[in-house]
């Protein structure tokens, strides 16, 4: 039972994380109504900065993480105005391919830097553990879970809040009403790729005391972060983040019960049911 | 023009034998096998607007399929390739119509057939019967009995008969009326609907065919190779190479796919003379996706017909 209750919280804690990767994910589909194939790809280049920082600059990650997030929404800007709105045309099979592309290049181009091993970093608090209750809780998770809700509640204070977020919802409802008020959303589509990506990089630093990057870390991360969306319901601020801590949850349960190498399935499965039997996720509209 | 070209492409494939070379051999062979996949995504992707993320999901089922009938159940490959076929095409079939049904279509079916290779993927590393992460080794006996051959010509012709199976397949939906339907529905699935064509059926059925060659490629691959384990079967890079030959070439296209491997394998080829790198040619295979997107979203095969327009 302990040992169930310390899995759950574990999950819980790793969700948070994966709470602020899909919140990009959901922000680039609510908006561009776009599937970015690159999300996973460009997470593990966050990660990749973040190692790098680390381990050869002796930066710590938390430390890096406003660097990084603001190096990632220049990339997503330069990468949505430069490569997909101008390979995609607009056409949903041109930027899935186009989404896809960017995937190969970055995947392969990590392969081609830092070669196929797997990094890890080793922070002043990588091993301090926190007693909780009966539980024994690692501090860079709690650090990591506590950071992404805080920039989820950011994020969200933002959308809501600022003209910036007027704007971009307006552009995410109604982008020919959007241009009849003065708003450009071919600029709204490039700030909402950009901050999408810009949670990669605040995710990046989050994970990696607590995880290994590697080349192909990206497939890993692509399919757990569409699960999140789906679970929670494509587009759906509230959903990315329930989501986020029900496949971490998941995952991390499912490990448990059924072993190192089969617990992963967890996650294809979870995708595949929800996708046939309620493709509206937890808090999605209605189609 | 069009005879001039075919008969060009077959004194191609034609050229290894003649020369004995086994470099080039080996070469025509892995080109051929590239062809003969990116054919079979082409069926379901390029034919039926069915664009796969996880094609690997029908190859790795092929080529376990003959593995394991061997390795466990000491059966003759020449019983596995057909089983190996059945299994991938019902597989295709079985996907096709759960999927359909619900209705997904676009970015949702590329990515469930992803999660459907990672999820064999996985259980091809936890199972014993597949010989989990550390896979499994077919016993070398050479002779067409066990359909193994060391003659690499004898591989490379087994393996140019699959392309020519493929294409034929892909031919006959430019003639037939199957090949109508499913075009109609890749166009407009309503209006397909509207006059009567059966969607979920005519798709499933497009999966299946291109899960049933695809398979028969991966039962190849396994008797040529000897080996096989979880990455080399359902990794997400086997599925986007099926994906880009048929891309590169021309999705839709008969010709395409045969195409789109001669060159991406000619691009790989000598750039791995220059550079060394694991990833470089990989990386530049994106490069020519996004490319291709971009300028020449038919493909390459489609460069004469639109010269003429």
């Amino acid at each position: 039972m302990e040992l169930l209750l310390a899995s759950v919280v574990g999950g819980l804690l790793t969700g948070g994380v994966y709470a602020l990767v899909a919140l990009g994910l959901t922000l680039i589909y609510g908006v561009l109504h776009i599937v970015n194939f690159a999300h996973g790809s460009l997470l593990m280049v966050a990660m990749f900065g973040a190692w790098f920082l680390s381990a050869r600059l002796g930066l710590d990650p938390l430390a890096a993480l406003p660097l990084l997030t603001m190096a990632m929404f220049a990339i997503g800007w330069v990468l949505y105005s430069q490569v997909i709105h101008r390979v995609g045309r607009g056409r949903d099979e041109g930027i899935l391919l186009a989404t896809l592309g960017i995937a190969v290049v970055l995947d392969n181009a990590a392969l081609v830097l830092f070669t196929g091993d797997t990094r890890t970093i080793e922070t002043a608090y990588s091993f301090e553990m926190i007693q909780m209750g009966p539980l024994l809780l690692p501090m860079a998770k709690l650090i990591a879970f506590a950071c992404a809700m805080l920039l989820a509640a950011c994020l969200w204070a933002f959308m809501a809040l600022t003209d910036t977020g007027r704007a971009i919802r307006a552009v995410a409802h109604e982008p020919e009403g959007a241009r009849l008020v003065g708003i450009r959303p071919g600029r709204i589509f490039a700030l909402a790729y950009a901050i999408g990506t810009a949670c990669l990089g605040a995710a990046g630093c989050l994970l990696l005391p607590s995880f290994y990057v590697s080349p192909q870390v990206g497939h890993v991360f692509v399919l757990t972060a569409f699960t999140v969306v789906v679970l929670g319901g494509m587009g759906s601020f509230p959903g990315a983040v329930v989501g986020g801590l029900l496949v971490g949850i998941t995952e991390n349960v499912g490990g448990l019960y059924l072993g190192e190498s089969l617990g992963p399935i967890c996650v294809p499965l979870v995708f595949i049911a929800i996708l046939l039997l309620r493709p509206t996720g937890l808090f999605g509209a209605r189609r | 023009m069009n005879r001039l070209l075919l008969a060009a492409i077959v004194l191609v494939a034609l050229l290894p034998f003649a020369s004995g070379s086994s470099f080039l051999l080996n070469l025509a062979t892995l080109t051929a096998l590239s062809a003969v996949l990116g054919q079979a995504w082409n069926i379901a992707g390029g034919f039926g607007g069915l664009t796969s993320f996880g094609h690997a999901a029908f190859f790795g089922l092929g080529a376990y399929a003959a593995a394991i009938l061997q390795t466990k159940l000491g059966w003759n490959p020449w019983i596995g390739l057909p089983a190996a076929a059945l299994l991938g095409a019902a597989a295709g079939g079985v996907i096709g119509f759960c999927v359909f049904r619900a209705g997904l279509r676009g970015s949702y079916f590329a990515l469930v057939t992803l999660a459907f290779a990672e999820g064999f993927r996985i259980l091809a590393t936890s199972l014993d019967f597949t010989g989990g992460g550390s896979g499994l080794f077919v016993k070398l006996q050479p002779g067409l009995a066990h359909f193994q051959f060391t003659d690499r010509r004898v591989s490379y012709a087994i393996t140019l008969t699959l392309l020519a199976i493929a294409t034929f397949a892909a031919w006959r939906l430019t003639k037939g009326r199957f090949g109508a339907q499913l075009m109609a529905v890749r166009e407009n699935e309503d209006a397909a609907r509207a006059l009567g064509v059966r969607v979920v059926r005519t798709k499933a059925l497009a999966l299946a065919l291109s899960g049933g060659l695809t398979a028969l490629a991966g039962v190849l691959y396994v008797q040529t190779s000897l080996y096989l384990d979880p990455n080399i079967a359902f990794s997400p890079e086997r599925s986007v190479e099926m994906l880009l030959v048929a891309m590169v070439g021309g999705a839709g296209t008969v010709a395409g796919p045969i195409l789109g491997a001669i060159v991406l394998h000619l691009i790989a080829d000598t750039t791995r003379t220059y550079i060394e790198t694991p990833g470089f040619a990989p990386m530049l295979y994106g490069v020519v996706l996004l490319v291709i997107v971009a300028v020449l979203p038919g493909g390459l095969a489609r460069i004469r017909r639109r010269a003429r327009a």
